[in-house]
């Protein structure tokens, strides 16, 4: 334990003395942590976009007596994306091509009467600029679920007006048609009036037999509206979605940022420093010196380990200390987050020894680290769906065998309480183990 | 010659790296205040068999008997650039357990002269202000038997001179030192025996006198003893 110590205390005594790593080792995790941490507070979660309405003022959409407001309406619109109201469509064209805005939506000055007629749809017309699929995507969900929302909530008022009227056939009351009030009898009214005149009739009268056929008929009539009045109900809304998750718990974007930026520190710091430091001791000579007498392999790898996880759960702290400031951080959980930081180091910290023992120098080995490290991360970010099943069994497999999911997925739970705590953390300590074991079997070769 | 047993004895020693054999049974001793000196050309097995007798790595069959403790020093500086002179004098001080880590370093410092560098980097230093703090941090466990590979390869001439004058020295207090080296010279005129190494078999183990005789025989007609030496391994690989 006393050889450790001493070759932590060379160590620190060497990363302090080379200033660039020294400066990359903090700026880096602190850069990223304002990065992430400006890009998730000060930028707007809602797209812009620029709304062009040429619909003369005072014109509101009317359906039987329910007053609907805009064609789009402006409150539904501005819950998904941020309005900017524009006078002009060449100015909204503008807009769009300079990226002030991520589309333009132009609502025609018949927009109303269309809507209002039943019989035609209204067409809005969207601008938007394709130059980037990722932002075409976006536009496209957010403009598809607005107006798919101004949809239902037409559809919902038609169907209540239509109600309304098959209601007053089937039961009778008063309707105003332009200012002018009526009584309508209904069909049940009808009903009853038509079987108090049969009663009252002779029974050979033929008037009865009449009178017969139009009672059955009325009867038929008001069977059927009423089954029809259910079925324009469910016309309203054909498909209702009930959300029902299978597997992990509904996150916010900002924290499951927040916790990418902290696995993903956590592990370049870690594996670089440790790939590192291992490699310098062949760098400059010293590891057969150290080993044939005062340090076993061992030992000098346990060193490496303490040094690396060490310096990475500091680097990362200050890091979420700096995140802090921008997203919300539950210092509650203080102890699961230093607990899951410190397997998550020396789990990475063992992956980078592994790494080290490959290279000969600290450049190769830096090399090395970060050449492994970018598919590892973007393996365990691939989401299901958007690649094909084999290709997805394939990422799954490898962010497995290596320390980043597991990671990602224990500081989540950790810092966030989302999803289960000790599979992460279990899975963490075996990779450790298994690239411990790795890291020993290399450095049998090492010294030649 | 000796009375007392050898300080080192290594046995037949067999190394093979793949399937090439980098030592086809090497033997040799080294007394108490003896220098034993290796040479041969590149890739005759110098480094493989002082890195066996270091105990860095182990031989394919063969032994090594040693009496007290044994130090290396590695042909290439195995220092850390980062830390000063005494810095590293001290890590590794610590290291080998020193019981007065001060004073073992102030005592290498006076031994290689570098007391006025003692704060300097290591990076900053010369190749042979390096190789004077290399061996200085081998002595430091005050071994019985001193192990240098190549402890010459990167000095000057004057530089040279006072590394034997130093290692000289350390003979004359009882150290048995076995070293190898490029250059022959250093062995005819520094060295109480010789092991010619060539292709991994020991051509020659003797003192430097039996080894100018045999090389005058092999090599007549050349200009001097270096030439008469080349003739001689020249003939042998034949």
């Amino acid at each position: 334990m006393r050889a450790i110590r001493w070759l932590l205390v060379k160590d620190l005594r060497i990363l302090w003395r080379s200033p660039v790593t020294t400066a990359v080792l903090v700026v880096y995790p602190v850069a990223v942590a304002l990065l992430f941490g400006f890009a998730l507070s000060r930028g707007s979660d809602k797209p812009t976009v620029a709304l062009v309405d040429q619909v003369p003022p005072g014109e509101e959409l009317t359906i039987g007596d329910q007053q609907l407001g805009d064609v789009v309406g402006r409150r539904e619109l501005a819950k998904r994306v941020k309005v900017e109201d524009v006078s002009s469509r060449r100015k909204a064209e503008r807009k769009v091509r300079d990226g002030d805005a991520l589309a333009a939506l132009i609502i025609p000055p018949d927009a109303v009467s269309k809507a209002e007629s039943q019989l035609e749809s209204s067409q809005v017309e969207l601008l938007v600029n394709e130059e980037d699929p990722v932002k075409g995507q976006l536009v496209d969900d957010a403009i598809a679920s607005v107006v798919a929302a101004e949809n239902r909530r037409l559809s919902r008022a038609l169907v209540r007006t239509n109600l309304r009227y098959l209601k007053l056939l089937l039961e009778g009351g008063r309707v105003s048609v332009l200012g002018n009030e009526f009584t309508v009898l209904g069909l049940r009214r009808i009903g009853e009036i038509t079987r108090a005149a049969r009663r009252a009739l002779p029974r050979r009268s033929p008037v009865r037999l009449q009178l017969d056929r139009v009672i059955r008929f009325n009867q038929l009539a008001l069977q059927n509206f009423g089954i029809g009045g259910k079925a324009l109900s469910a016309v309203g809304e054909p498909i209702k979605v009930k959300k029902v998750v299978l597997s992990g718990t509904r996150v916010p974007l900002t924290s499951f940022a927040a916790a990418l930026a902290v696995a993903v520190s956590l592990m370049f710091v870690t594996v670089l420093l440790a790939a590192g430091a291992l490699a310098l001791e062949r760098t400059e000579n010293t590891f057969a010196r150290l080993v044939r007498g005062p340090v076993s392999r061992t030992g000098l790898l346990a060193e490496k380990v303490l040094l690396a996880g060490g310096v990475g759960v500091l680097v990362t702290l200050l890091m979420v200390f700096v995140l802090s400031a921008f997203v919300a951080v539950e210092w509650g959980r203080f102890e699961l987050w230093l607990l899951v930081l410190v397997v998550g180091g020396a789990a990475f910290a063992a992956f980078g020894t592994a790494l080290g023992t490959l290279a000969r120098e600290v450049s190769a080995a830096s090399l090395l680290a970060f050449a492994a490290l970018l598919p590892l991360v973007f393996c365990a970010l691939v989401p299901s769906g958007v690649v094909s099943p084999w290709l997805y069994d394939l990422t799954r497999a490898v962010s497995a065998v290596f320390p980043f999911k597991p990671a990602l997925d224990a500081v989540q739970a950790a810092f966030y309480g989302d999803g289960d705590l000790p599979g992460p953390l279990f899975h963490l300590l075996g990779l450790g183990l298994a690239f411990a074991l790795a890291a020993r079997a290399g450095l049998r070769r090492f010294a030649f | 010659m000796y009375d007392e047993p050898p300080l080192l004895r290594a046995v037949e020693l067999r190394k093979s790296f793949g399937g090439r054999q980098a030592l086809r049974g090497v033997s040799l001793a080294a007394h108490a205040g003896e220098l034993v000196a290796c040479i041969g050309p590149n890739g005759a097995g110098k480094t493989t068999l002082l890195t066996i007798l270091a105990d860095v790595q182990a031989p394919d069959s063969g032994e090594v008997v040693t009496s007290g403790p044994v130090a290396w020093v590695p042909q290439q500086p195995a220092l850390y650039g980062r830390l000063t002179v005494a810095e590293n004098l001290r890590l590794f001080a610590r290291l080998e357990d020193a019981e007065d880590v001060d004073g073992a370093v102030a005592r290498m410092l006076a031994q290689t002269g570098l007391e006025d560098r003692a704060a300097e980097q290591v990076i900053r230093l010369s190749g042979g202000n390096r190789q004077r703090v290399n061996v200085a941090i081998g002595l430091l466990s005050s071994p019985a038997v001193l192990l240098l590979d190549e402890p010459s390869a990167a000095l000057d001439p004057r530089q040279r001179a006072r590394l034997w004058e130093f290692v000289g020295g350390l003979a004359g207090t009882g150290t048995s030192v076995v070293y190898s080296t490029h250059f022959v010279s250093e062995a005819e005129r520094h060295a109480t025996r010789v092991l010619v190494l060539a292709d991994g078999h020991a051509l020659f183990w003797g003192t430097p006198a039996e080894l100018e005789r045999l090389v005058a025989t092999n090599g007549a007609g050349a200009d001097d003893f270096e030439e008469a030496f080349v003739a001689f391994l020249e003939q042998h690989e034949r």
